[in-house]
């Protein structure tokens, strides 16, 4: 049952990269768009996500939920010790979810709308950097419970270069998963060879900060590298990453399918996920001095774990079905009436 | 302000906040439902047009509540780590149901709100009925959870190790069934008196009156049935206070010596160093009444409470008149409304009873938040009833203080920004929603 429950927990990770990341990235791109596009791009994001976004941040959730009830010691150690970075982020869903449902709904059209505008590139751009700190701080090996001053117990623990870099990159993949997915939302050539530009931009920079994080762990003495490439898995990931990203702009540029695309570039971003939790498993926290907070040994009692296999499990049958067929029904957007 | 204090607050905020926009997404989708499938069967635009201007507002409301409920998922580690460490594999079981409960109803309203003209008109309604029902489902797992704080259940306690858990039993505790029945009433309620209020000032103003009557009597109708419960239903919760939790019950009713024949104070100033309520009238024997049924028997008072394990009694004192109190004005307003409804159809057009509604607009609300005070503040010092103390779940990190005040600001910045949205909603039903042609 543990098994089930860590599954579960890796695909709410996974899920909420692939499609909360491209949510957030529509913002990114919004910031990164001269002011003469930002309109269309605004508005065909917005057909594209509409429907769909609340149930996109739906797998946060998820993810925090398994590990609250099944890994209390995992969840407590890190919202102690990363408390200010979750709070920033914490900010940034707040702005981000709000900015985005008044903008739309708001009855009247005037001024307000730059307010929301702007309140929803920042966070989209604030929001997945902090997840990005989190995520890195998490294996940085840089909490320490037995801290026992204010700047090395809850400042350091995040603030430091890599977990920085592994923020941007985070920025840089949310960025270039939306500008993929958009490439098939847009009929106009135009915008099409735009879109494609901005992938081309988002993908560069995941390349640049990727090896930014490469040379942040070495600098801080994080053995990156070892843990990607000294086992088989990590090496296969990331080559299958490496080719499906040159397939990827293969079809792109002959014009291939929107669905082989966007699989292709969802299934790199799994590949790099998986890459750098493989070596890990099962522990995800890693804490100072080579101790570590593990899946296997930080796991709720017997009975709670079966209990929320159960729940997740029953929970499954309920939404896969009715996801699909939101995502099915929204494929692609006609004009349709708000 | 010290730490403990600010994340007490922090949490009472967010709470706070998110429970009004809980209450909403509980409550409108069933309204929506309502006049949505009086659209399908008499093809009335007036109906159409209320569904999609509730709709508006309650997406508004829906990403607020949203937002501010995965807040509260994370505060619950950021701000009391010692209680989850040992908390959360016990009442987790809620909250991972919970979870699909809150992902069918995110899915449900995708359909709902961007399905207008897409989909076969009776799927496009149950989608909002789904919305509605998930919403409650919800409501009443996480007041399950809440309820095993109260009445913890499903675990053994020995030398401080929790032991034997059983995920179940601690949802299904003592508790679970008289909150949950209570807070889905209540919902009701306030949500319904909040919104025909609203309606019923846009009358009495004579704006788009075919329009705002219509939208009127739907909320008022489950308001004030809601409202003929909500008694019925508190009294359950008192007598199972006085059982669970004898602590409570003496603040609440600022009930400081066990006598036989306790009596009822209403109103009145209690003075925690004199042991005494000041300015209050006290009926003799009705407090025994209301807990046991017979006039005679002692109620357990504050004397017999160790100092250290008593809650504050000021607080849930007055918080607990406020709820009563109110729900006793909303009361008559409902015996009225339906003394109209029945028997004097000519009070339906005096100005007087809508005046009433007005009123009332923000009163269920008001008594939620009082209602959640009673419940929170009176199980102080314990954050885990009997169990453990909130003073040992509180974060080790320093400056929440800090925290607190920008989550203040920001909760104000948020509720003043859905007023202004929703006034503009309001002040636009005129081009968008009732023209002579309906256009959408
Ligand atoms: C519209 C709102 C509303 C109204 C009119 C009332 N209540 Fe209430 N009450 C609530 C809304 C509420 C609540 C916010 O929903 C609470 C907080 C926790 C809970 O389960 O329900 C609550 C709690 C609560 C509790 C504490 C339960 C516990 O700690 O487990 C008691 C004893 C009562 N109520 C009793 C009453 C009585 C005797 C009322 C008589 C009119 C009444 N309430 C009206
Ligand atoms: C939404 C309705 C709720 C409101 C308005 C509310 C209100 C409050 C208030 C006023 C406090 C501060 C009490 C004090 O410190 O004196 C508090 C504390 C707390 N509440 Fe609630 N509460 C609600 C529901 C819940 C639920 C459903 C849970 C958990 C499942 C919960 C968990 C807590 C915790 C962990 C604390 C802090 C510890 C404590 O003070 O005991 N509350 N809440
Ligand atoms: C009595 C207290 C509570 C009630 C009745 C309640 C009910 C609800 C409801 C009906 C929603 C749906 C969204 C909406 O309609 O706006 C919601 C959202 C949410 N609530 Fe609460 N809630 C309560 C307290 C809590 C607590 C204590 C937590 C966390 C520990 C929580 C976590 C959430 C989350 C994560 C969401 C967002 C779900 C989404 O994205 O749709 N809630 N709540």
């Amino acid at each position: 049952m543990i098994f089930v429950v860590m599954a579960y927990l890796w695909a709410a990770i996974l899920l909420y990269i692939l499609l909360g990341g491209a949510d957030f990235g529509a913002g990114i791109i919004e910031l990164f768009t001269s002011e003469k596009n930002k309109a269309y791009t605004r508005s065909t994001m917005y057909q594209a996500i509409g429907p769909i976004w609340e149930a996109n941040h739906m797998w946060l959730i998820i993810a925090i939920v398994v590990l609250f009830v099944g890994f209390p010691e995992i969840y407590t150690t890190v919202s102690t010790h990363l408390h200010i970075p979750l709070l920033i982020m914490l900010f940034g869903i707040i702005a981000r979810g709000t900015a985005f449902t008044f903008r739309h709904y708001d009855a009247v059209k005037d001024n307000m709308q730059n307010v929301y505008n702007r309140i929803f590139v920042y966070s989209s751009f604030v929001t997945p950097f902090f997840l990005g700190v989190i995520a890195g701080s998490a294996v940085s090996g840089r909490i320490d419970p037995d801290a026992n001053n204010f700047l090395d117990a809850y400042v350091y623990t995040w603030l430091n270069w890599f977990s920085v870099t592994v923020g941007f990159f985070t920025v840089a993949i949310c960025g270039y998963l939306a500008a993929i997915f958009i490439i098939g939302e847009t009929d106009d050539d135009n915008s099409r060879v735009r879109f494609i530009r901005k992938a081309r931009q988002m993908n560069l920079a995941a390349a640049v900060f990727g090896a930014l994080v490469f040379w942040a762990a070495h600098a801080e003495g994080i053995p990156l590298d070892k843990w990607i490439f000294d086992n088989p898995i990590g090496i296969i990931a990331i080559i299958a990453a490496v080719l499906s990203l040159g397939m990827l702009w293969y079809l792109l540029l002959k014009k291939g399918k929107v669905i082989i695309i966007r699989v292709l570039a969802g299934f790199q971003v799994t590949m790099i996920l998986l890459a750098i939790t493989m070596r890990h498993y099962p522990n995800i926290v890693i804490l100072k001095g080579g101790r570590y907070l593990s899946l296997l040994e930080h796991a709720g009692q017997e009975k709670t774990i079966h209990s929320l296999a159960m729940a997740l499990l029953l929970g499954s049958i309920l939404i896969l079905p009715a996801l699909f067929y939101l995502l099915y029904s929204f494929r692609k957007s006609d004009a349709v009436e708000h | 302000m010290n730490d403990f204090l600010a994340a007490r607050s922090q949490m009472a905020l967010s709470l706070g906040f998110h429970i009004v926009f809980s209450c909403i997404g509980m409550v409108m989708p069933f309204f929506m439902a309502i006049a949505h499938f009086l659209y399908i069967r008499t093809g009335n635009d007036i109906y159409k047009n209320i569904t999609r201007a509730w709709s508006k507002g309650v997406a508004i409301f829906f990403a607020t509540g949203a937002v501010s409920g995965t807040v509260l998922s994370f505060e619950l580690g950021l701000l009391w780590p010692g209680f989850m460490k040992h908390a959360g594999p016990i009442f987790g079981m809620p909250f991972s149901l919970e979870g699909t409960a809150f992902f069918i109803e995110a899915i449900a309203l995708g359909f709902f709100l961007y399905g207008w003209g897409r989909f076969n008109q009776w799927f496009h309604w149950i989608t909002g009925v789904v919305v509605g029902i998930s919403g409650l489902v919800s409501g009443i797992l996480v007041v399950a959870a809440n309820a095993w704080m109260n009445s913890p259940a499903g675990f053994d306690f020995v030398n401080g190790q929790y032991l034997n858990i059983d995920p179940i039993k601690a949802m299904f505790n003592d508790a679970w069934f008289s909150q949950a029945l209570h807070m889905c009433i209540a919902a009701f309620a306030a949500t319904g008196f909040a919104v025909a209020g609203i309606h019923a000032l846009m009358i009495l103003r004579k704006r788009n009156i075919a329009f705002h009557t219509t939208a009127f009597r739907i909320p008022a109708l489950f308001a004030c049935i809601a409202a003929i419960l909500q008694p019925l239903s508190g009294d359950i919760s008192a007598k199972d206070v006085a059982r669970r939790q004898p602590a409570k019950l003496a603040a609440m009713e600022a009930h400081f010596k066990t006598e036989p024949a306790s009596p009822l104070v209403l109103g009145g100033m209690p003075d925690p160093v004199a042991k005494e309520v000041k300015y209050g009238v006290e009926i003799p024997g009705l407090l025994s009444f209301m807990v046991y049924s017979d006039f005679h028997t002692p109620v357990k008072g504050l004397d017999q409470i160790p100092e250290n394990d008593q809650p504050p009694v000021a607080i849930t004192h007055y918080a607990f008149q406020i709820m009563v109190g109110l729900g006793m004005i909303m009361l008559g307003i409902a015996l009225c409304y339906f003394v109209a409804i029945i028997r004097k159809k000519s009070w339906l057009r005096m100005p007087w009873l809508l005046r009433l509604f007005v009123i009332a607009t923000p009163m269920g609300f008001i008594a939620v938040e009082a209602g959640w005070t009673v419940t929170e503040v009176g199980r102080q010092p314990w954050i885990i009833n009997g169990v453990m103390r909130t003073a040992d779940a509180v974060t080790p990190m320093p400056g929440i203080a800090y925290s607190f005040y920008i989550f203040t600001a920001v909760y104000i910045s948020l509720s003043l920004i859905v007023t202004f949205l929703l006034y503009r909603q309001i002040r636009m039903v005129p081009e968008i929603y009732d023209i002579q042609t309906p256009s959408l």
